[in-house]
């Protein structure tokens, strides 16, 4: 039997670019507030976990061929090579440093090594979250 | 306030430990959810239910709470959380083997 | 600050990461795993010297000094046994490339087990007990895909006990955490054990003791070894090689961590329960091994013995007999990864694991028995072999404080030991073979390799039991003392 499912399709096209944009905004606050790689790694994992409900699996794969394993995987060595990288400059393992700078465009801002680990957890949030769901429901 | 935390933990554990020994697999799994959830609890409380402000140095003027309890948890829910996802999938693709989701008929023979 | 000391956690992480990239590189895989785990020998036997030369180590992560920071310590003890530990997943891995087929291969295996060799050397060289738990659950959840990979019906079935055990386990480990939190504000190890010194180790310090003993005895197999024999005999051989030489191994460093340096004042009470433990654990172990029909019953059991009888050394507890005790701890892990290895061989070579169905297995394969009869040798405790020092120190430390009840529990049962292996060895061994010379199975070269290698090893722990003397004694000494411990962790 097919469901009728226009109301969550309709509703998810609108609703996911909201669920994304919080997910990247959570991401990029966690510095000094709230928030952080895990919160808006789960944040946009679920984003894509919609999509996958919504959508079969065909239509969301074409159009973002990833295997989510290696997201995973990209987002560990993200993170591990954050923190191995102070080893090279002599520092304590996991050590991090910030500093400010000027841009032409949209002026000072700071920038900090802390944001690679944060993107390693945030990507590997999201890939160990996808694979979770998907290798329940992919057979069937 | 502790006290009041204290009974909800001594009641989600008690529902826990009724679901872990259950014979039917998924409440045991829920069991296993609802014992850590408990735990979490437990070290929130361990670490005082104290008023405070982000600790957060540069930012705001102190009591601050304190952060390690928090911390502890964050980390307990994502293994917790990686357990769990295990758990389920091993759970499905057992009872996909075996046919069974009862843990009395999982037991398995001895002469096998 | 000695940056050396993370490594053998991050570069196995950071290889098994890199492996998921290469699923169908096998060749390349096994190539990269086995060079990161020489590398990782090769790096702790380093640190091993360093810290003969320079004291215990300790690292700060990025620079947050103890009580406050988490951290890395490398005493004699933690770094003795990563090295052992990594020696053994390099042989175990030679081992694996020749026996565990292409299906597991392309199926992560290699990944996973960096991912557990990175969850033991975390926890045997963390500082902080919160990263105790943390590491001991990264090698559980490498443990537990082991233990199911492969997915045969059997396999699923006993991995879910194993699973459930250790999440109600790590349950129990986290409630005790939360209860030493609240008593003692803090998780740095060395801090707790000041902390509990000031406090004179009041009766509610002495019950969370007794809660990590009851969480650690589970991970350990002493005494709560129910789960043991079921999930450690459903696995591919080599993971029931690296389960029996590594797993319960790191329940035991935990134990004689706690007990030494964290909980030391109320040994009439702790160390009286784990004696008491021990000993039980030595009496079901016997009955097991004894009562065992198949091969792999019998050497599960034979684990078991070996925990009770490393634990007798805590719980005398003399530095004689602790020094004993990493004596066997060490002889304990290469000794109990070549027997798993070896019991695998038979069941591969004559396809069946009931001790009586079996025999001549030495007329077709005279260096596989020979091999076989010295580990035998090697875990009943004869000189030279590994197992010898141990057994004569803990021995030593028994008399001392007069524990002749452990005593006699010792060494008897060495020869419980010796009467259950020596059983599979007359009867599946020895005796006329039904299969012919030219119709036997043939042994893959690389499992020679791993035996042989093991052997010597075992042989060298025995004879050459003088040379790492020192790395042994300096590690007692410092589980003896724990002010060192604490000087070099919250002065320096």
């Amino acid at each position: 039997m097919k469901i009728n499912d226009v109301i969550l399709r309709t509703v998810v096209k609108g609703v996911v670019f909201i669920i994304l944009t919080l997910g990247v905004y959570l991401f990029f606050s966690g510095h000094n507030a709230p928030g952080g790689g895990f919160i808006g790694g789960l944040v946009l994992g679920s984003g894509i976990v919609l999509l996958y409900i919504t959508y079969d699996l065909e239509t969301v794969h074409r159009k973002m061929p990833f295997d989510f394993k290696k997201v995973a995987g990209l987002g560990v060595l993200l993170a591990t090579g954050s923190a191995i990288g102070a080893i090279f400059f002599d520092a304590p393992f996991l050590s991090q440093t910030d500093a400010y700078f000027t841009f032409p465009v949209i002026g000072e801002k700071h920038l900090t090594t802390v944001t690679i680990f944060e993107a390693g957890v945030a990507l590997t949030v999201i890939g160990t979250l996808v694979t979770i769901i998907l290798s329940i429901s992919e057979d069937e | 306030m502790e006290s009041l935390i204290m009974i909800l933990i001594g009641v989600l554990v008690t529902v826990g430990t009724y679901l872990i020994l259950s014979r039917n697999l998924i409440r045991v799994i829920l069991g296993t959810a609802v014992l850590s959830h408990a735990v979490h609890l437990l070290i929130l409380t361990m670490g005082g239910l104290k008023k405070g402000v982000v600790p957060l140095l540069s930012q705001s003027e102190g009591p601050f709470t304190d952060a390690l309890p928090q911390a502890l948890i964050l980390t307990a829910i994502v293994i917790s959380f990686a357990t769990t996802a295990f758990l389920l999938v091993l759970a499905y693709r057992t009872y996909k083997t075996n046919g069974s989701d009862d843990l009395q008929e999982l037991r398995g023979m001895s002469d096998e | 600050m000695n940056n050396l000391l993370v490594l053998p956690l991050i570069i196995p992480i950071i290889t098994a990461v890199i492996l998921v990239f290469l699923r169908e590189q096998v060749i390349l895989q096994r190539i990269i795993s086995i060079v990161t785990m020489v590398f990782i020998s090769i790096i702790s036997f380093l640190l091993l010297n360093t810290v003969q030369t320079e004291g215990i180590l300790r690292l700060d992560f990025s620079g947050w000094l103890p009580p406050f920071g988490i951290l890395f310590v490398g005493d004699s003890f933690s770094i003795i046994l990563v090295l052992t530990a990594s020696i053994i997943t390099s042989i175990c891995l030679l081992y694996a490339f020749s026996t565990i087929g292409d299906r597991h291969e392309k199926m992560f295996f290699y990944p996973f087990v960096l991912f557990l060799i990175a969850g033991v050397n975390g926890s045997f060289l963390t500082g902080d007990i919160f990263n105790l738990f943390v590491c001991f659950e990264v090698m559980l959840l490498a443990s537990y895909v082991l233990v199911a990979l492969g997915g045969r019906k059997k396999q699923l079935r006993e991995s879910l006990k194993y699973v459930l055990i250790n999440v109600v386990a790590s349950w129990m480990f986290l409630i005790a955490l939360a209860f030493l939190y609240g008593t003692v504000k803090t998780l740095n190890m060395a801090h707790i054990a000041v902390r509990v010194a000031e406090a004179g180790q009041d009766p509610l310090l002495t019950t969370v003791a007794i809660l990590f003993l009851v969480v650690f005895s589970l991970k350990a197999g002493l005494l709560l070894f129910f789960w043991l024999p079921g999930s450690y005999s459903v696995p591919p051989t080599v993971v029931q090689a690296l389960f029996a030489a590594l797993l319960t191994k790191v329940g035991i460093y935990a134990l004689i961590r706690t007990f030494t340096l964290m909980f030391p004042l109320n040994q009439d009470v702790t160390h009286t329960i784990i004696g008491v433990m021990a000993g039980i654990t030595l009496i079901a172990g016997c009955m097991g091994a004894l009562a065992g029909r198949d091969i792999y019953t019998i050497a599960t059991y034979n684990v078991i013995i070996g925990v009770g009888f490393i634990l007798i050394g805590l719980a005398v507890g003399t530095e004689a007999s602790l020094t004993g005790a990493i004596y066997y701890l060490i002889h304990d892990m290469l000794a109990k990864a070549l027997l798993f290895l070896l019991v695998g061989m038979v069941f591969f070579v004559s396809g069946e694991s009931i001790v009586k169905k079996m025999n001549g297995l030495i007329q077709n394969y005279p260096l596989f028995g020979w091999i076989y009869f010295l580990v035998m040798l090697a875990l009943a405790g004869i000189p030279p072999l590994s197992g010898f020092m141990g057994k004569v120190l803990i021995g030593q430390g028994a008399i001392e404080t007069g524990s002749y009840v452990l005593l006699a529990l010792s060494f008897a049962s060495s020869i419980i030991v010796l009467y259950s292996l020596l059983r599979i060895f007359l009867a599946s061994f020895f005796g006329e073979s039904t299969i012919s010379f030219e119709d036997r199975k043939p042994i893959p070269k690389g499992a020679y390799l791993a035996f042989v290698l093991l052997a010597i090893s075992i042989v060298y722990v025995g004879v050459g039991a003088e040379s790492i003397a020192i790395y042994v004694k300096d590690a007692a000494r410092t589980l003896m003392n724990p002010s060192i411990y604490i000087d070099a962790i919250l002065k320096g």
